[in-house]
């Protein structure tokens, strides 16, 4: 029973890391119908740059922002320089987010090597506690994920709900030509909205490498678990991608816990359910 | 179009190239100069190359030609590799490949080229040489069983360990590793209660962390680079504090280096390699000296990888000599020699082969120590000499009991 | 069957090239050519993109490895004529099933959707010993011998693989002039408008997808031939990846371009190694599939198409080919 109580804990932690990881994701495509499938790379990206500024200052918050900020940049670039200039052709998008994947996570490697980094954490974070009830030593890191991923979530409704810039992004989601068209600066905020997602990104990145670890391949996993996870919770709504993450996270966690060996296909099994049932997601809008 | 206009001249000089010159040798070396490896697999090569310029290059007036070529780690791309070499180049021999599944590969594709000799770079699977193995390949070097010699009575003797857990991930290397482990821990009258096998390149180990059972003395953990850091960070945070066993490619000091508040779990953390880099004795330090001076941007000391390129690219040059360089009779005499061959290795021991063409190794028993400036590090605690491939054992017994896999070896 | 007479002129280089030429640069191009080819038919006539077509060639691969000689003692041996056939329909059936889980998803939703399931056979071939062999796979295939000669050998090899590629241009072709072919079509144009005749749009769908799959497994099949192994690495992200870029170098919107790619594909990826840095191939791969993209999006078969048509016409000249 305690075992079961604490995997599933396992589980809600994991899901925080990977609705962090989704959520700049989930955000471009709501907003863009883009499928950033360079996500994991600036995912990755921020990794690194924080691992190498929290090195080099000591300080995890800079390395946080500093991480998120490098990702926020790339992902403008890439959108300013590349995907803007094929939008409304999503295959095309596709192809070359997928290219730019490619070339990043190769520089990456070239820059930074095939060594796994592991960003160190501020004391208030390292280090474990004994739970209570469960009686057993719990990763203070873990446990800051779920708050890490409240926050964001938070935000990100308040943004998108409650800001004149949310409203636009809404409009966006709903009738792009109408907005054109009343003259609203969509390209100028397509590049915001990509630097947001790119942000979100690589501030999961330095958190993914404080928590876990990050090296070459990392950013192909997590762009998987984004893509699962906002394809089970429902394109582009947050509280999908957060449903999503739940289900993935705890997947991950009973899978490795109870049956390791097909613990890795459950994840996708559950995907392949659900799409059978919903193909637009669980809560997502039906596509057109 | 320029394309097509360049492969056709490449085309046109291909077919108008003259045949190698007779009193040349080529050697292929296979390693892993792409992706994550691609700084260790470069280790590899150069460990070849360094043989090779032992010899000034020429074997009685023959010139030894290296050439290189990457795979990715995947079979595929390692039978590719070798293909390219020796379709396109016409090597005699091939030095490679760097892992295990790449060394099974090569296997089979050497039955498909009598005429190319085959001669393991690192790769470690067992099946490689004890079953179904190909008369042209050859492995100056041990596999991941005979890698793990020593280390479990070390920890049953020495460590008095009754009962240890298994972490490692799920698949071929590490059931050998196990299997090194357990042959000797078992026999001692150890217990494994229980395995965990986790899949390569799993991230999140909480909950097997948490499902290690309170009874064991001390965990084995055969994982590899990020996954060995993932994990003992993991057990670590969630204030795990039983001993750790490692494998070989566990505890390397890329992850002694790491700032992981892992590392007091480490102190004093036996584990089992064929290659320790700070080894004191006469002859690893002279092979450390000449690798250092050969190759200024190479690592402070040979890796397993140099190390065992070297041995492979060594027993090359040693048969060539014996033959004059003369591979004309089919490398009937080549092999002949190669067969016949004694050698002393880089950590002083005498490498030779056994029936199945591998080799009979030294192997090291290391453990984790404070150094005085607080850096850790690996310190040989055991050698032992004339490892084979059956671990000592009687043939038909060791072959009776299969092949390697989750459940096997077992004692619970 | 216009593009299938393309071929012809490939007769030719058995007559001059070495074996490394024939087997690891032209027969190895003609079968990723034809993996790739399964992937442009959905590309073309179907309207989409899967990321599955180098997990189903795999399933006809394992297949062929599973009931034919191998050297890891799992599987049961068939004679070739059984397990040909086996594999084949095996390979259209999961190519149906793929199509029956994407079939209510359009681009990139399909290619998330086809990229998921891909990974999961991928890890599943890892983790399965029973009937995949985990990580290591199958070694020790060897193609059939007829007449005392192997298909392995390069010159059948590359025979075999001319014959099926050609097979294949010509049954896409006549495929979409078919009934059924032109239902598909419509299907990509107009889907409502199908639904309204009455018809239902998942019958095409799932035909489309198992033909589709039936190519790839043609294509699995002489890849396990050639490579003698099939393994998790042969599903995994690379081979999937690398099946798109060959599409997409070609001309995703162009069946026969399938094959340029390939040619490019497969020379780019032997002989940079010679050119550039090998560790840098990715860098070069990643960047001549963004140029592909950004400025031919029709591949290199239309960029060759428009060249032509340029030098036939020049007062044509200011219309722009992208």
């Amino acid at each position: 029973m305690t075992l079961f109580l604490i995997v599933t804990l396992n589980g809600l932690t994991l899901a925080a890391l990977y609705f962090l990881a989704a959520s700049g994701f989930s955000l471009i495509f709501g907003l863009m119908r883009t499928v950033n499938m360079a996500h994991g790379a600036l995912l990755l990206l921020g990794g690194y740059v924080g691992y190498t500024i929290v090195d080099a200052t000591g300080s995890w918050g800079l390395g946080v922002i500093g991480g998120g900020l490098a990702a926020a940049f790339a992902g403008a670039i890439v959108q300013a320089g590349v995907l803007g200039r094929m939008q409304g052709d999503e295959l095309r998008q596709t192809l070359a987010s997928i290219a730019i994947s490619i070339i990043m996570a190769d520089l990456m490697l070239w820059y930074w090597g095939g060594l796994t980094y592991q960003v160190e954490l501020p004391d208030a974070l390292a280090g474990g506690q004994r739970l209570p009830v469960l009686n057993v030593g719990y990763a203070n890191i873990r446990l800051a994920l779920m708050g890490f991923a409240l926050v964001v979530g938070i935000g990100l409704w308040f943004l998108i709900q409650r800001t004149r810039f949310g409203a636009v992004i809404r409009a966006g989601v709903d009738d792009q030509d109408m907005l054109r068209a009343l003259g609203c600066p969509i390209n100028r905020i397509f590049v915001l909205v990509f630097a947001l997602g790119g942000m979100l990104a690589g501030m999961a990145g330095v958190v993914a490498a404080s928590a876990l670890s990050i090296a070459p391949g990392t950013d192909l996993q997590f762009l998987l678990s984004s893509l699962v996870v906002v394809i089970v919770g429902g394109m582009g709504s947050i509280g999908g991608a957060a449903l999503g993450a739940l289900l993935v996270g705890l997947a991950e966690q009973y899978g490795l816990a109870y049956a390791p060996t097909y613990g890795v296909v459950f994840t996708f099994a559950i995907m392949v359910l659900v799409l059978a049932v919903r193909p637009q997601g669980l809560l997502g809008k039906a596509e057109q | 179009m320029n394309k097509l206009k360049m492969a056709a001249s490449a085309l046109a000089l291909c077919a108008m190239a003259a045949p190698a010159s007779a009193e040349d040798v080529k050697i292929g070396v296979i390693s892993i100069l792409e992706g994550a490896f691609a700084a260790l697999g470069q280790d590899g090569i150069r460990g070849a190359e360094l043989a090779v310029l032992e010899t000034g290059g020429e074997i009685d007036g023959n010139t030894i030609e290296v050439i290189t070529m990457s795979s990715d780690a995947s079979p595929d791309s390692a039978v590719n590799a070798a293909r390219k070499l020796i379709e396109q180049d016409g090597v005699d021999i091939i030095v490679g490949p760097l892992s295990g599944s790449e060394g099974l590969a090569l296997r089979d594709l050497s039955k498909s080229y009598p005429g190319v000799t085959f001669l393991n770079g690192s790769s470690a699977a067992q099946d490689t040489t004890l079953r179904d193995s190909s008369d042209n390949f050859y492995r100056f070097g041990g596999d991941g069983a005979q890698w793990m010699v020593g280390v479990g009575d070390y920890a049953y003797d020495d460590m008095g360990y009754k009962s240890v857990a298994v972490i490692a991930e799920d698949y071929s290397f590490p059931y050998t590793q196990v299997l090194g482990f357990m042959t000797e821990f078992c026999e001692a009258g150890g217990k494994v209660p229980e395995k965990f096998w986790t899949p390569i390149g799993n991230k999140d180990y909480s909950s097997v962390v948490y499902a290690i059972p309170q009874d064991v003395d001390a965990l084995f953990v055969a994982l590899g680079g990020a996954d060995a850091v993932n994990f003992l960070t993991q057990y670590s945070q969630a204030g795990g504090d039983k001993p750790i066993i490692g494998g070989s490619i566990t505890i390397d000091q890329s992850i002694l280096d790491s700032k992981g508040p892992f590392k007091k779990l480490l102190v004093g953390a036996p584990a089992g390699t064929p290659t320790v880099g700070d080894y004191d004795g006469d002859e690893w330090k002279a092979f450390t000296a000449s690798y250092t001076e050969a190759f200024p941007d190479g690592f402070s000391a040979p890796s397993i990888f140099a190390h065992h390129y070297y041995m492979s690219a060594k027993a090359a040059m040693l048969a060539l000599d014996e033959v004059d360089g003369d591979l004309s009779d089919g490398h009937a005499a080549f092999r002949a020699a190669l067969n016949d061959l004694t050698f002393t290795t880089p950590t002083g021991g005498t490498m030779r082969l056994d029936k199945n063409r591998n080799g009979v190794i030294d192997n090291f028993v290391t453990e984790v120590y404070e150094r005085e400036d607080g850096t850790l590090g690996n310190r040989v605690v055991k050698v032992v000499r004339d490892v084979d491939q059956l671990l000592g054992q009687d043939e038909a017994a060791f072959l009776a009991s299969g092949p390697v896999s989750r459940d096997n070896p077992s004692c619970p | 069957m216009k593009q299938a007479l393309i071929l012809v002129p490939l007769l030719i280089p058995p007559l001059v090239l070495n074996d490394f030429w024939l087997t690891q640069v032209a027969t190895r191009s003609l079968i990723l050519g034809i993996m790739a080819l399964s992937l442009s038919f959905l590309a073309t006539y179907l309207g989409v993109v899967s990321f599955a077509q180098a997990t189903i060639a795999g399933i006809a691969g394992y297949t062929i490895a599973f009931f034919g000689p191998n050297s890891v003692g799992i599987g049961v041996p068939l004679p070739f004529w059984i397990s040909i056939p086996l594999a084949l329909s095996l390979a259209a059936i999961s190519g149906a099933l793929v199509g029956l889980i994407a079939r209510r998803s359009r681009g990139i939703y399909a290619i998330m959707i086809t990229l998921a399931i891909g990974v999961a056979f991928f890890y599943f071939t890892r983790q399965n010993y029973t009937f995949f062999n985990g990580w290591t796979g199958f070694s020790g295939v060897r193609a059939p011998e007829i007449a005392g000669v192997s298909l392995r050998d390069p010159l059948p090899l590359y025979l075999v693989s001319l014959a099926v590629a050609a097979l294949a241009l010509a049954l896409v072709s006549g495929f979409v002039r078919s009934p059924l072919g032109l239902t598909i079509q419509a299907v990509r144009d107009a889907p409502g408008r199908v639904l309204a005749l009455g018809i239902s749009v998942t019958t095409p769908i799932v035909t489309a997808f198992a033909f589709s799959g039936l190519l790839a497994g043609a294509g699995g099949i002489l890849n396990v031939w050639y490579q003698e192994r099939v393994s998790s690495f042969s599903v995994g992200l690379g081979p999937i990846i690398d099946i798109l870029i060959i599409s997409v170098i070609g001309g995703l919107r162009h069946p026969g371009g399938a094959f340029v790619g390939a040619v490019v594909f497969v020379l780019l990826e032997t002989f940079a190694v010679d050119l550039i840095d090998r560790e840098r191939f990715n860098t070069l791969i990643g960047v001549v599939l963004l140029l592909i993209v950004i400025v031919a999006p029709g591949g290199l078969q239309q960029l060759a198409h428009d060249w032509l048509a340029r030098l036939r016409a020049p007062d044509t000249n200011e219309k722009s080919s992208v």
